[in-house]
Parts: C-alpha cells; structure tokens; sequence
C-alpha cells in the first residue's frame, strides 16, 4: 500500500520498551461496521464517562448524522452513507464500491456504454475515533510531552500539560486533533485511559449493544477480523475491507482499526494515510548533506582563498 | 428466519436487536417490511417497501400462499388449532357481504357477534352478551377469555378439514383475494418481491425450521391494529410456529415496562393478571361475575381462584368468604372510560380532575390541540414527571396561546407539578416483550423533592383512608379494608418494593410463599395480588433479581430473572412437541413427553399440567385444565387450540381483512366498504376529518402520512429534549420525503416544509432521501411523508408536535389512535404564526369541502 519503507519493529516507539515492567499487553479496538446499527450509543457513552462537553449544531441534513466529525467535543462520530447500490454495466455484476463504479462509469462514457442504477439503497453506518496510531505524528511533534504513550500502547493528551500550541493538529493524517473554542487545548479519545488502569473497557465499546466495538488486545482484534472478513467474503460481500489493520501501512497500522463495506473515502477516511514525521529522518539526512556540502564549500573557499 | 413488520426494531430497541444481529450472525434471514427504509431495513437482508395501512393484505397474502400452495404444517394445524371445527350455519364472511361480516347493525355502528361461533356451542360469548351494547373495549363487550362451549364438547368437526363450513376452508375463501397481484395492487409491493418474502417464510418454517414476528406500534396504532395481529396469528399458526424456539409473535413494546404496567394494568378495563374489571350493569354475586367473565375449561376455568386470592392480597383478613371477599367493594365501570373517551369528556366539561403520571398527552397523543383544549377545562390537573413537560405547562406556552385560542388569564385549571424519581433513584422490575421480570435497584437517592412513584401513590393512599377514616359510607369500605401498611425506609420513607413484590407473588395460610398459580385457592386459604406472577417470590426468594450469567446454565437461561406464568420462557410450549409428545425434530427440541418418568420435561419449564399424558382424554363434565386433552397446548383458551378464527372477543370481525385507514387516498378494491366499520370516531368541531377517498376534497390532502421514533429520543421527548447529549444527536423536528416528492411540491433539502392536515398545519426541516420511496399502488404512484414525532415546546431543542397532526380515529377493540397512516398535504417554507395558522388551515378546509379556491 505505501511508498514508505518498512520500519524495522513495527512497534510504537516508547513502548513497550520504556515501561518495563509495567507495559501492558497493547489494547485497541476492531470497530466492525457490518454490525453497526448507527444508534449512536458510543457517541453518548463517551461523552457521559470522559465528561465532553456538548455543542448543539443543529439539523445538518447530512442523513442523520447531525455531530459530522471528530472534534475536541465529539470523541467518537457515527458517519451515515446512504447510497443507491452500485450500479452496474449491461451484462456485467454490480460494482463493489462507489470508486469502482465511479471508474466504470468513466469507462463507460468513453466506450459510450449503457449503465443502470441499482435497484435498492444501502445505509452505511460507521462509528469512527482515534486511531492511535503505531506511528503517532501527533505524538512526535507535540514539544511539551502532553501527548504520551501509555503503558497500554495507546495516544492520550494529557489536559493539564497541553499549552494549545495545536502542531499536533495538522499532524494528524485523520483530522482526529482539534483544539477546543475558548479552551484552546487539544482533546481527543483516550481510549479511556482511567477505565483501563481498572481493567474496566473502553465505555463506547461497554454501550455497544450489537458488538461493533471491540475491545482487546491487538493481536487478538486482528486475528478476529481477520476471520470476520473471510466469513463476509464467503457470504459473498466481497466489498468489505479491513482498514488500519495491516502494520505495514503509513501509520504501522492503527492501534483502532475498522472493517469497511466500502473504500475508506466513502466514510471520509484518507484511502492512505502517513505519519507526517516518517519523512523527518529523510529531512535531516538531506539537511546533513546540504551542510556537509555547504561546509565543503565554505572550506574551499578558505581554502581557495589562501592560495 | 425473523420477519420485523410494524417496527423498526433497530432504531426503537436497539438493546434487544442485537438478539436479532446474533440470530443473523448464526444464519438467521432477516426480513424487515415497512414504508420507510430504515436503520433496521439497513441491516435487513431483504427490505420491502409497504404502503403505510396495508400490512393486512400483505399478510393475508402470505396466508392465501400457504393455503394455495399447501404449504401449511398439516399436523401442528389439525391438532393444535381450530382449522377442523364447524361453524354455525348462520355464519357469513366479508367476500358475501361486500366488507361486513354477518351480525352488522348498522344502526348500533356496532355487530351482533352471534353467527361467529362454532355450530354446536352456545352463541353468547363468555363475557358478557349483556354488556355487548355498553361503550366498553371488547375485552368486555364478547368475553376475553374463550367461548363457553355449553353443547356438544369436542365441538363438531370434520378431521379431513373438507367441511365446506369448517374453519381451514371457511379461512382459505376468505383469504383467496389476496393474490400477489392484489398485494401488489393494494401495497405497493412488487409481486416478485412479496413472494420472496412468502416463500423464504415457508421454506423456513416446519419441523426442522422455525420463523418469528416481530412487530410495535407500527402495527398497532391504526384503526385495524388488532387485525394486523391476528393475521400474523393465523400465518404463524399455519406454519407452526407457536410455542416454539425461534417462533412466535414478540410484541416489542413501547418503552421500558410498558409490558409491565398491562400485566399489573393502568388500563380502565383489567384488573391484575388480565381479569375484566367489574361492570356495574352485570354487577352481581362473585360467583355470577366469574361465570359471565370466565369460561368453564382451560387456565381461566380457575378465575375464581385467581380472583379471589387477589382480593385476600388486597384485603387481607377483612376478606372473608362471608362478604365474598370483599368482591362488592371493588369499583365498577359503567362505560369506555379509556384514554382518549376520557379526554373527550373532559373537553366537554365531565372531568373534574386529572392526574398525568409519566404521560405527555400534549405531546404524545394524537390531536394534541384537542387534548390542550381538554386539560383547560380542568379544575385540577397533577403532572408527575422526571422533567417539566408540555401537558404541565400548557396554559401558558402551548401553541394555542400563539394562535390565541387560549388565554393563559381564562384559564382556570390549576395545575401541580411533582418531580418523580427516575427508575435509577428507585427498587423496581422491569418487564420485556419475553414476560421476563428483570429487577433493579436504586443507584442513588432522587434529588430535591423527587419520589418514587411507588411513594406517592402509598403516601395518596394513607391520606385518602385518613380523610375517610370516620366515613360510615359503604363505597369508601374498600379503600378502608386495604391492607395499606408496606414498611418504609431510607431517608425519604420510601415503601419497600419488595414487600409489594412479595404481595403479588402471593402466599398461603401459613404465611409461606406459593411457588405456581395452580396452588391459588378460591376459598380464601391463599392470597395472591397478580396469578400470572404467582411464584415470583417462590422459597422467599426474589426471584426476579436473580443474575446467573448465561454461560453457567442452559441455553434457556431459566435462573435469569422470572418470566410469568412459573417461569415459563415461551408460552404453549407443549407446542414443540407433536401430538404424541415427541420433539418436531432434534434441531428443534424444546419440551417433549418423558414416558419413564410419566411427566413432560424438557429445556423450558412446561407450559403444560405436568403429569397429563399426550393421549389423555377428559372425562364428560370435567372443567378447568382437567377438561383439556393431552394434545391441546394453548391452555388459556377454552378448547386448548390455536385459533385462526375468532369466535368471540374482538368487536370488528372473527377474521381480518384489508380495510384502508381512515384517512387513505385510495379506495379499497376488495369491497365497496373502505374502512373498519366499527372503527371509533369522535365527530366534534375539535377533531375534524381529512375527506378519504372517493369523498368530495380527498385530493386537497394527497400525500400518505406516518409517525415513528428516532433511537436519539424518547416517545414525547420528556426524557431526552432535557438531556443534551441526546439533544445535539437529533437537534431539529424533520420530515422525509422523497427526491419525487421533494421536486413535485417544490421542497429544498435543508429547508423548511410545512405539513397540513385538517387539525393544524406544522413545519419541519427537509430531509430528501431515497429511503423513502414512492410507491406504485392502485395503478398510480402514492407519496410518503415520514415525521419523527419527539418534539414540543420545552427543552433544550425544540419544534412542533407532530401529533398534532393526527386524527382521533381508534381501533374498536382496544381504543388506539391511527397515527401510523393518514393523509395530507406538504408545501415548501414555514409555517404561518399566530392567528394566520388558524386561517390556513381553515383554507384547506373550506376547499376540502368545494368552498374555497386553492
């Protein structure tokens, strides 16, 4: 999937190593939205347990999603997709997914070939959060250690250290960072950090009534949707896709990773997310070597200038 | 397989759908029929679109498959139900007399229920032929609990079912319209899609398989909501699935113990357990009520026993068999005194006072002007409630102060407001569509001045018998014989609920707890306060807060809680066994005849006497359960059987069939008769009627209306319009409509709309969405409008009140308003204020009846 080089651990750095003994196994969550039913019950539960704040916005008309992101006051965000089903060519099976039809579409106004709209509707219901990246750029760039990695593995900001100085915020690849009106820090999903240190799970996962938040160890979540994905593939839902779950991806894979009926765009997920930071190493080399030049120069025309 | 039809499972109980999700992570085929395409449809494996008010022949049609196609379960249906049984000749079906069954009267607007009853048996209904003329539901009017079979038992029947008179064939004509053409024709529904749906049902359905229903209100609130119901009884009945696992019909019900608050009823007509409330026109002798109300054999042959152990719960030792246990101090009622008759008395001036405990009528019931124009006739008014809600402060910020039709200053009602405790600030069960008693305990003391509601009846009652302690009167003897004394505690002197449990559970002579209702007594020796929870506190042990985890026992879970009656997890379980008492099949074992033990067991506790073996056979004159065979497992009816057709205790047919709402833009093609004749209107200048197809004006109001819930909000919004977190999810009152729609009346998405009716006009946002579809029905395409309806005045997101918008126009049976499917008209903009509300509407009104110009 990505340019990137592999990094050799695939491990988020500070941890496990820099908490020794008292690093915990990596916990994180597989959000299965096969099973969502969209009633929205993470959204509350974890404004009720972390105490977030509300902000009223009104109708927004975007199907019933009326919270429309991931924000400083909305922690986990339900996304509603209604769409015609994929329509199909003559003579062919419906596409997978909306990028798919979009490029057949084009494919078939080239080739000036008939289309038909699908005959029924699907509701696509997606609850989204923070993905606590293995490679956190947030993490990376914050200059006052607000953000840390716990010794569970995951991204928390730390509200009485955060100044608001918001570099975190384009650092995130998902838009998930945002500082808060009149507040001016920064807050996000900590995957409840205080319900892990008492062995208590994460409240949205707690409120979901079908299971699709799940909570576990990483490991075990992947293996999990691995087998998910394989039974909806078998049941011929050959659209569903893992997203975030693969360490090899631009963020060493996500910490809460999703498995999709569509193409992340369709749920407003970048298809490929990086951590901005990977490309730092490569940053400093080239300075390096623009300085080594430079000083090479600069010595030879020393040098020069003896002669 | 699961059929969710009349509910949108997914949204309104989410916690139980994941049962359902659960069902179809194991395979099961998930079925969602209804207008709209919702959360639940989103989920569904298949989805079909129905026009809202026709869920009858769709299901009629799915019936008429079976017959047609002998898809029925020929064994399961010649012994467990009453397909063999021989109709009186008098008998005469709606497809004889053009849309009436025999009995109409059509100057009584009510039926003689005389011909629906087997040939043979006696034609008065057990329950009251006397009361039959009386303004009561049809509990009351044709006897809840079966006919009395005075002649000939068995009643005659031809066990080959060929009986031209005989209930399978009488039900195979009478169903034998309702083709996949006519399904299509009257509801919208392709023909290819509509048997999909008939075949995966039957395919599904047998000894192997079993399939379930699922419905809510989505079935009920409408004009025939009963019918709905039985016609979903007769497809069930037909494919066998009673009384098995997988099977059945769940009534999801409205909110949270709703099922609850009907079992121990805040309903006019039952007393606990589902027996009749006394009449004061049949008021006699113990013994002459429990003969009128009961019939002689099955589970309510013991009336009297249920009876009268309640009054001893009641009255304690002040009921003795000398004054019939205290029978006469009962009330009695003497007419409909439900909700909406009541209401429409009281805008007459008839009520006094009123007394609204965790209800929004101003909100929540159809024709809210109506009601507000109600309560301004009160001299008192008690509002008991979590929050402030609209019926409490309707004299002074309701929409018609806006329009000026009522005047905070001319209103005399005075209105109190007590704040009540939330379920989680009180001990308590709760009671699910499963009859499964779940108890609960309070979490923390209510703040201020909230109490339970426990606690305030109590503390009414101790100041009521206070105020009468002197009295002499012989109607106050009953409120001074209770046995009033529940010991209080905690900071506020709140009554234990345990000690009321432990009374309804009930207890005999020696103190000691009954452990099932077939030890309740009819001499007084036992006391019980509801016979369907007798045993909820068997061995002094609460047994609803019991909390084994699944994982430590069977399947069925039996030690979680306590389902009514005994504990029994699905009702007629004899059912799963066939007529020798052997399991339909091995996949679907459930309760079977254990022949070296001589007693029936299995993974449920039996919904069967015991020790009665497969092929007994009662003795002549036997009564009770006594006089049931061994092979009859729906024991509450008094012949054992499931009954597809009903013979007494409906007021508008002994067979469902397709009528259109009361307000339809179409005529009904089956008869020239359009609607439920018997449906209840109140003809008043307050509740004024859209004209339905083909009267003069029916094209004024074009457009299929519906209401429904959202899973952000709670019913009238009292609960959630208070609480942020809910408020922002779904901050705005919204209409649906269709792309078609949108761009045929002009209506922008994000915008505004305003939705008329003949009661009122309100406004809401636009939502376009292909969700809502039109749909091809009569030949020409019908449009939906969708309406959310938790909005009000009050809380921290506010809007019109949706039900405003709705008709008083009830089922017969049960008096429920038809706020699922009405008709009217939709314009782009926002609503006009003031007075120029009160003129557009008469507008609309004056052009329905020719009078005005558009």
């Amino acid at each position: 999937m990505s340019a990137v080089p592999e990094t050799a651990a695939r491990q988020p750095r500070a941890w496990p190593g820099a908490y020794g003994d008292e690093a915990r196994p990596r916990v994180g969550f597989f959000t299965d939205t096969s099973v969502c039913i969209g009633c929205k019950a993470c959204e509350v539960a974890c404004k009720e347990w972390n105490r977030v704040h509300d902000s009223i916005q009104g109708f927004s008309g975007s199907s019933y999603d009326n919270t429309l992101a991931l924000g400083a006051n909305t922690w986990r965000h339900v996304a509603f997709i209604e769409q015609r089903k994929p329509a199909a060519l003559d003579g062919e099976a419906a596409a997978d997914s909306l990028v798919q039809l979009a490029a057949r579409r084009q494919l078939a106004d080239e080739a000036g070939v008939e289309t038909h709209e699908g005959e029924g509707i699907r509701w696509l219901m997606s609850s989204d959060v923070c993905k606590h990246c293995t490679e956190a750029a947030c993490l990376d760039v914050c200059p006052t250690g607000a953000l840390f990695r716990t010794e569970f593995g995951t991204v928390v900001v730390q509200e009485d250290v955060c100044n608001g100085c918001g570099y975190c915020v384009p650092a995130c690849p998902f838009g998930v960072l945002d500082r808060r009106e009149g507040d001016g820090r920064v807050w996000k999903c900590t995957l409840c950090y205080d319900r892990l240190r008492d062995d208590q799970e994460p409240a949205c996962a707690k409120a979901c009534p079908t299971d699709s938040i799940q909570f576990g160890e990483l490991d075990e979540l992947r293996e999990r949707a691995d087998a998910r994905l394989a039974e909806l593939h078998a049941a011929g839902q050959g659209e569903a896709l893992l997203y975030g779950a693969d360490p090899g991806d631009g963020v060493g894979g996500f910490g809460a990773f999703f498995l999709l009926l569509d193409e992340p765009e369709v749920y407003g997920l970048p298809p490929d997310p990086v951590a901005a930071t990977r490309r730092i190493g490569g940053v400093w080399s080239a300075v390096g070597a623009a300085a080594a030049a430079l000083a090479a120069g600069i010595a030879a025309a020393f040098l020069g200038g003896r002669r | 397989m699961i059929v969710i039809q009349g509910s949108n499972m997914a949204e309104c109980h989410p916690v139980g759908f994941q049962w359902v999700m659960e069902a179809k992570l194991r395979g099961a085929k998930i079925i969602h029929v209804d207008p709209r395409f919702t959360r639940t449809s989103a989920l569904a494996d298949i989805h079909v679109p129905i026009r809202a008010g026709t869920d009858i022949a769709f299901l009629g049609g799915i019936v008429n498959h079976i017959l047609q196609n002998d898809r029925w379960f020929e064994e399961y249906v010649r012994h467990y139900t009453n397909a063999a049984v021989i109709l009186d000749e008098g008998f005469e079906d709606t497809e004889d007399l053009d849309g009436f069954f025999s009995g109409w009267e059509p100057d009584r607007g009510q039926y003689d229920n005389s011909t629906w009853s087997y040939a043979g048996t006696g034609p008065v209904a057990a329950g009251g032929h006397k009361e039959q003329g009386a303004a009561v539901s049809g509990e009351q009017a044709h006897g809840a609990h079966g006919i009395t079979l005075e002649r000939g038992r068995p009643p005659q029947e031809d066990e080959t079912m060929q009986h031209p008179r005989c209930v399978l064939q009488v039900l195979k004509r009478h169903c034998s319209r309702y083709t996949p053409e006519m399904v299509e024709r009257i509801c919208g529904i392709p023909r290819e899609l509509f048997l999909e749906v008939a075949e995966a049902l039957c395919e599904n359905s047998g000894r192997e398989r079993t399939g379930a229903f699922c419905y809510a209100v989505g079935w009920t609130q409408h004009t025939v909501g009963v019918q709905y119901i039985r016609t979903a009884a007769i497809v069930q009945l037909l494919l066998g699935n009673m009384g098995r696992p997988g099977g059945g019909i769940l009534a999801l019900r409205g909110h949270a113990n709703i099922q609850g608050s009907t079992d121990i009823p805040t309903l006019y007509n039952i007393l606990p357990g589902y027996i009749p409330m006394p009449h004061g026109h049949s008021a006699g002798s113990l013994d002459a009520f429990v003969r009128s109300n009961a019939p002689e054999t099955g589970a309510w042959g013991s009336m009297k026993a249920y009876l009268v152990s309640m009054l001893k719960a009641w009255f304690g030792d002040a009921a003795t068999g000398r004054d019939e246990f205290g029978f006469g101090w009962l009330p009695r009622i003497d007419g409909d005194h439900s909700n909406y008759a009541t209401f429409d008395r009281m805008l007459d001036g008839e009520v006094k006072g009123f007394f609204a405990v965790g209800e929004n009528p101003a909100v929540g019931s159809a024709n809210g002007k109506l009601h507000r124009l109600a309560l301004s006739r009160l001299e008192w008014l008690v509002v008991r409630d979590t929050t402030m809600v609209e019926t409490a402060t309707f004299w002074k910020d309701s929409p018609e102060i806006e329009t000026g039709e009522l005047r905070p200053e001319e209103i005399a009602t005075e209105v109190f407001f007590l704040p009540a405790a939330a379920h989680t600030e009180k001990d308590g069960s709760f009671t699910n569509t499963q009859r499964l008693l779940q108890w609960h305990r309070k979490a923390v003391e209510p703040k201020g001045d909230a109490r339970s509601d426990l606690q305030w009846i109590y503390d009414l009652g101790r100041r009521i018998r206070r105020r009468l302690a002197a009295s002499n009167e012989g109607r106050d003897r009953g409120i001074l014989a209770l046995t009033w004394d529940y010991p209080t505690q905690g900071p506020h002197g709140e009554p234990d609920a345990e000690a009321v449990l432990r009374e309804i559970g009930g207890r005999r002579a020696d103190g000691t707890f009954v452990a099932r209702y077939e030890e309740l007594a009819d001499d007084g020796s036992t006391s019980c306060g509801s016979w369907i929870h007798a045993g909820i506190c068997a061995d002094g042990v609460n047994q609803a807060a019991r909390r084994k985890p699944g994982g430590e026992q069977s399947w069925v879970a039996p030690e979680w809680g306590w389902a009514w009656p005994a504990n029994r997890r699905i009702l007629y379980n004899r059912a799963s066994a066939d007529a020798a008492g052997r399991p339909w099949s091995e996949r679907k074992r459930f309760v079977w005849w254990d022949e070296r033990q001589g007693r029936w067991t299995g993974h449920d506790a039996p919904d069967f006497v015991a020790e009665k073996p497969p092929g007994h056979r009662p003795q002549g004159g036997a009564k009770g359960m006594e006089a049931l065979r061994g092979d009859e497992p729906f024991i509450v009816q008094s012949d054992g059987r499931g009954w597809l057709f009903v013979p007494t205790g409906l007021m508008d047919g002994p067979l469902p069939t397709h009528y259109e709402p009361h307000e339809s833009p179409f005529p009904n093609p089956l008869y020239e008769q359009g609607q439920n004749p018997v449906r209840q209107r109140f003809h008043r200048r307050e509740n004024p009627y859209n004209p339905t197809f083909p009267d003069q004006g029916w094209e004024v109001f074009p457009y299929v209306l519906t209401s429904y819930r959202l899973t952000e909000h709670h019913t009238a919004g009292g609960m959630s319009r208070s609480v942020a977190y809910l408020s922002e999810l779904q901050p705005e009152l919204f209409c649906e409509v269709s792309p078609e729609l949108a761009a045929e009346r002009g209506l922008e998405h994000g915008g505004w709309a305003t939705i008329v009716t003949s009661r009122t006009a309100i406004e809401a946002r636009v939502l376009v969405t292909d969700r809502i579809r039109p749909l091809r029905a009569e030949g020409r395409a019908v449009h939906q409008v969708g309406l959310p309806y938790h909005w009000g005045g009050r809380g921290l997101v506010t809007g019109d009140v949706v039900n405003d918008l709705f008709p008083l126009a009830l089922d017969p049976n049960v008096h429920i308003q038809e706020a699922k499917a009405a008709t009217c008209d939709i314009r782009p903009g926002r609503r006009p204020r003031g007075p120029a509300l009160l003129a557009l509407v008469e507008g609309y009104r004056r052009r329905a009846q020719g009078r005005g110009t558009p």
